[in-house]
């Protein structure tokens, strides 16, 4: 399949010109909601000031989880149907969500101390979680081992697919298990949990994320497509106006 | 407001501050990892494509 959006040398220029746009969303959204998190979001009643940390924790862990869904379902357009822009895509989404699932670990580890006394146990949440940054990581292994980079990025997405399943896991978690973490306040049945003034700054930073990841994937794949045509005359003229 | 209160997080600072800075090193390191490829692969493209003519 290779329809017009799908060809690399449009997508190059439409990812080129979509890039500002969305680096400058993410910067807006990211400082509103920075000032909303930190300024006028008020000390929660239990936790005192130190649930800010969820302000970074939470989006955090949805992108993690976000990115992983995106790339197996990009893996899996790039093995059925062979397009080799879901393929760029699916592997440059990879250590942009082990980074998110890093940084969920580390900042859940950051809150827990406080707030359970400890840095880290084996909850069913933080181990699906773990094993969700394992998955990244093996994931990025698989493709790296590969010289090929169609064998490579058909074999990544097999096992991309095959993770698919820590995803409800991770989501289901604090329902199947009843251990340390607590449940969920926003996505819950019925009304959220949470006052709308801790609800902004929360939905604030999950979107501002969102947009970051857009903006570093864009930048990935233009490289990464750059690299892969090098032989074709539209790089030629890109790199080298005068021939 | 007060700052040195504000820093001091209600004494959760060293928590709350770490998971922050925490969170903009990850965010400045895979903003700076495409720029620098960038960079590289103009370079060695550029590199590809001289080679390239003079052998024509």
């Amino acid at each position: 399949m290779q329809h017009k959006y799908a060809s690399p040398k449009f997508f190059y220029t439409l990812a080129g010109q979509l890039t500002p746009w969305a680096a400058t969303i993410t910067a807006l959204l990211l400082v509103t909601g920075l000032y909303l998190a930190l300024f006028i979001a008020p000390a929660d009643y239990q936790q005192g000031e130190s649930y800010r940390i969820m302000f970074i924790h939470v989006p955090a862990a949805w992108m993690s989880m976000f990115i992983y869904m995106m790339m197996a379902g990009a893996g899996a357009v790039a093995l059925v149907w062979n397009v080799k822009l879901a393929e760029i895509f699916a592997s440059n989404c990879a250590p942009i969500g082990a980074s998110f699932t890093l940084l969920t670990l580390a900042t859940g580890s950051l809150w827990g101390k406080p707030m359970w006394g400890t840095w880290w146990a084996w909850d069913a949440r933080l181990t699906s979680e773990l094993i969700l940054f394992f998955l990244y990581i093996g994931y990025m292994a698989l493709q790296a081992s590969i010289d090929d980079p169609r064998r490579a990025a058909r074999a990544a997405a097999i096992l991309a697919l095959v993770g698919v399943v820590n995803i409800p896991v991770i989501h289901f978690s604090v329902e199947w298990w009843n251990t340390l973490h607590q449940p969920a306040s926003v996505s819950k049945i019925g009304a959220p949990s949470i006052h709308p003034s801790m609800l902004a700054p929360l939905l604030l930073m999950s979107l501002a994320f969102t947009f970051y990841f857009f903006t570093v994937a864009l930048m990935r794949m233009r490289n990464e497509i750059l690299e892969r045509e090098r032989h074709t005359t539209w790089v030629a003229r890109v790199l080298d106006p005068e021939s | 407001m007060n700052w040195s209160e504000f820093f001091s997080m209600g004494g959760y600072g060293f928590y709350v501050w770490t998971a922050y800075a925490f969170a903009a090193l990850i965010l400045i390191f895979n903003l700076y990892l495409p720029l620098r490829r960038r960079k590289s692969v103009h370079r060695l493209l550029r590199e590809f494509f001289r080679i390239k003519g003079q052998t024509r």
